[in-house]
């Protein structure tokens, strides 16, 4: 098995809040090897973004990492310089965010904003140059007349072109590995299906190892190798996709596959995970599941003491302390 | 670009009917009777017991408000705003000779606050809650609230009086050098420039901690930016455009300062005499003061209007 290209070890980041210290992402462990895509889910506030914020230092004030260690090739991204994590940002690790609406500066030009990206790690490239990789950058994204396209503002692109520049600028300088925040959330259901195409299609051709953020288990089957399931800041399952989805062994997966709407389930079908999020205020005691668990039913080592991940196949594992009871 | 100008042309032209109606009535409603103040008492004896009907007459006044009002817009486009009651010579021609020195104190105060705000603020944002921020914001609200009159005094007390670095008032001195007058110039637009330059400051450091959160910041820190380019090129850039209107806004305010300052520094501007007329009861002079400020706000709402549509692409220009 290939070295991973990206390692998390035990990730912590913090947010001080007026109400209290939020541990948004308490002890996340995740493996990325090169080429291979993993997908991460969980519900909004499980931590996935912020991982993915820690990985290229974007984490914002007052939010603060307080204890683990991202290594990217041989180094420790946490502890290098603002200059040298700034050569990684958009150049070894690229990122395309949620919101394509917000994620562009409205007052520059879109293609002065991906030759931004092009120019910061090609040093010495002249003008024509630039210009001339954006716009082949832009045409391999899609967008049509990519020569005038060029020199319009963000206003002038729909959502899923704006989402096709974002993915240019992010492959700009192929990157090693592109993060993707979901990527597809913010648009129309028919753009979404293109855009996911055009991620696969562009990681293929660079060979680009890749996080998918996402809620939606469907985007993980189709594009992910590997997935990771993250509740309450952690990771609480993760393995190869079919594995996991075929056998889930955390309750938390298993409530998450019930309640995804199929096509053949009659109306009303849809079987809901009981009960919301905790507060990442004043998380539960134990495990952070337990009080919305099927199988926990109020037993003492779920109330207690919090599940490590133990190995229940080739490369899947999961936090629960019953897990034999879901095999 | 040319039909975005004309139709915001369309409106001002609008809005300055509106205004001009206001002084037109204005006119009407100040006391006293033209043609008495006009005719000496030999004329009035010398011209019979319907002289002064006659004369009405003669004048158009007895035309209808319409009419006049038509009579008096038409001359009044033309240049033509009447006589001063004081000096007797064309309210243009009174009013041509002070619009330099004002134009003059008002552009380098503006251009100095700015050049005090921009930075300012941009600091205050970047270092926000930081003793610099907290200076700055105590700074500005000193300034905002001290009038500037005040400020002036002081301002010659110190420079003029005892230090003796600038003089105190006027715009020249006889035999004067090349410098002469930008060393009058530099305390009442010092003074000026500090009266905007608190509000704006505050303008821009709350826009720039705005931008400083949006989106689009975050992707170009994930671009690999450095903090200079992040704040230079994509925030203060953006933050900018709102300082357009804001600027627009203030310039009424700009010229009551310098109203208050020129009395203050005996700068012969438009204040100047826009004080002593009023006090001498010259209104013409008044009247074309009232509709110079009128054509200067909406010079200045249509040039907000146009910058903003070249500062912003969103806007459209359709």
């Amino acid at each position: 098995m290939d070295e991973p290209l990206l390692t998390i070890e035990d990730l912590a980041v913090q947010f001080p809040t007026e109400d209290g210290l939020v541990k948004a992402v308490d002890g996340v462990f995740l493996d990325v090897r090169p080429g291979e895509v993993v997908g991460v889910v969980g519900e909004s506030g499980s931590g996935k973004s912020v991982t993915a914020m820690s990985v290229l230092g974007l984490v914002r004030r007052p939010g603060r990492i307080t204890r683990g260690r991202i290594r990217f090739r041989g180094r420790n991204l946490l502890d290098l310089s603002p200059r040298a994590l700034r050569a990684v940002r958009g150049g070894e690790i690229a990122m395309v965010f949620q919101d394509p609406m917000t994620a562009l500066n409205p007052v520059v030009p879109v293609g002065r904003q991906i030759a931004e990206a092009v120019r910061l790690h090609g040093k010495g490239l002249s003008r024509g140059a630039v210009r001339d990789r954006v716009i082949e950058l832009l045409a391999s994204v899609g967008v049509p007349n990519p020569a005038t396209r060029y020199r319009q503002f963000p206003h002038e692109y729909s959502g899923g072109m704006r989402q096709r520049a974002m993915i240019a600028m992010a492959m700009a300088n192929e990157p090693a590995l592109l993060i993707a925040d979901e990527p597809t959330t913010a648009l129309d259901v028919t753009i979404q299906a293109q855009v996911l195409d055009l991620l696969r299609s562009a990681r293929e051709r660079t060979g680009a190892a890749a996080i998918l953020i996402t809620h939606d288990l469907g985007v993980i089957a189709e594009l992910a190798d590997r997935v990771a399931v993250m509740y309450a800041g952690r990771v609480v399952e993760q393995g190869d996709v079919h594995a996991v989805f075929d056998a889930p062994r955390h309750p938390y997966t298993r409530g998450l596959m019930a309640s995804r709407p199929r096509i053949e389930s009659s109306p009303g079908a849809l079987v809901p995970i009981p009960g919301s999020p905790p507060s990442m205020l004043a998380p539960p005691p134990g495990c952070p599941f337990h009080p919305r668990c099927p199988i926990a039913a109020d037993r003492e080592p779920c109330r207690i003491s919090r599940p490590g991940l133990t190995a229940v196949g080739a490369g899947h594992a999961t936090a629960c302390h019953f897990h034999e009871e879901l095999a | 670009m040319l039909t975005y100008v004309a139709r915001r042309l369309m409106v001002n032209v609008g809005v300055f009917l509106l205004i001009s109606v206001g002084v037109f009535l204005l006119v009407r409603a100040a006391p006293g009777d033209p043609v008495r103040m006009m005719v000496n008492p030999e004329q009035l004896a010398a011209g019979g017991p319907d002289f002064i009907a006659r004369k009405r007459a003669e004048l158009g006044l007895d035309d209808p408000v319409v009419v006049r009002y038509v009579v008096w817009l038409r001359d009044a486009l033309t240049g033509d705003l009447g006589y001063s009651f004081v000096s007797h010579r064309p309210v243009s021609a009174v009013l041509g000779e002070r619009i330099g020195p004002t134009v003059l104190l008002m552009g380098t105060a503006l251009l100095l606050g700015l050049l005090v705000a921009v930075p300012a603020g941009t600091l205050a944002a970047v270092r926000r809650n930081s003793a610099a921020d907290y200076a700055s914001a105590v700074v500005s609200l000193a300034v905002i609230s001290v009038p500037s009159f005040f400020l002036g005094i002081a301002a010659i007390y110190v420079f003029s009086l005892t230090l003796g670095w600038f003089p105190s008032s006027g715009m020249t001195t006889p035999g004067g050098g090349g410098t002469d007058v930008l060393a009058h110039l530099v305390l009442p637009a010092a003074i000026l420039a500090l009266s905007i330059a608190g509000p704006f400051m505050r303008y821009v450091r709350g826009g720039l901690i705005a931008e400083l959160g949006a989106d689009y910041i975050r992707t170009a820190e994930a671009k690999g930016a450095g903090p200079p380019r992040v704040l230079l090129r994509h925030a203060l850039r953006n933050a900018l455009i709102p300082l357009i209107t804001v600027i627009m806004i203030y310039v009424p305010q700009l010229l009551a300062g310098a109203v208050a300052l020129e009395q203050v520094f005996a700068w012969p501007g438009m204040g100047q005499l826009a004080i002593s007329s009023i006090g001498q009861l010259d209104y013409p002079v008044v009247i074309g003061f009232a509709l110079f400020i009128a054509v200067l706000v909406l010079l200045c709402n249509l040039a907000a209007d146009v910058l903003y549509a070249v500062a912003d692409p969103r806007i459209s220009l359709q």
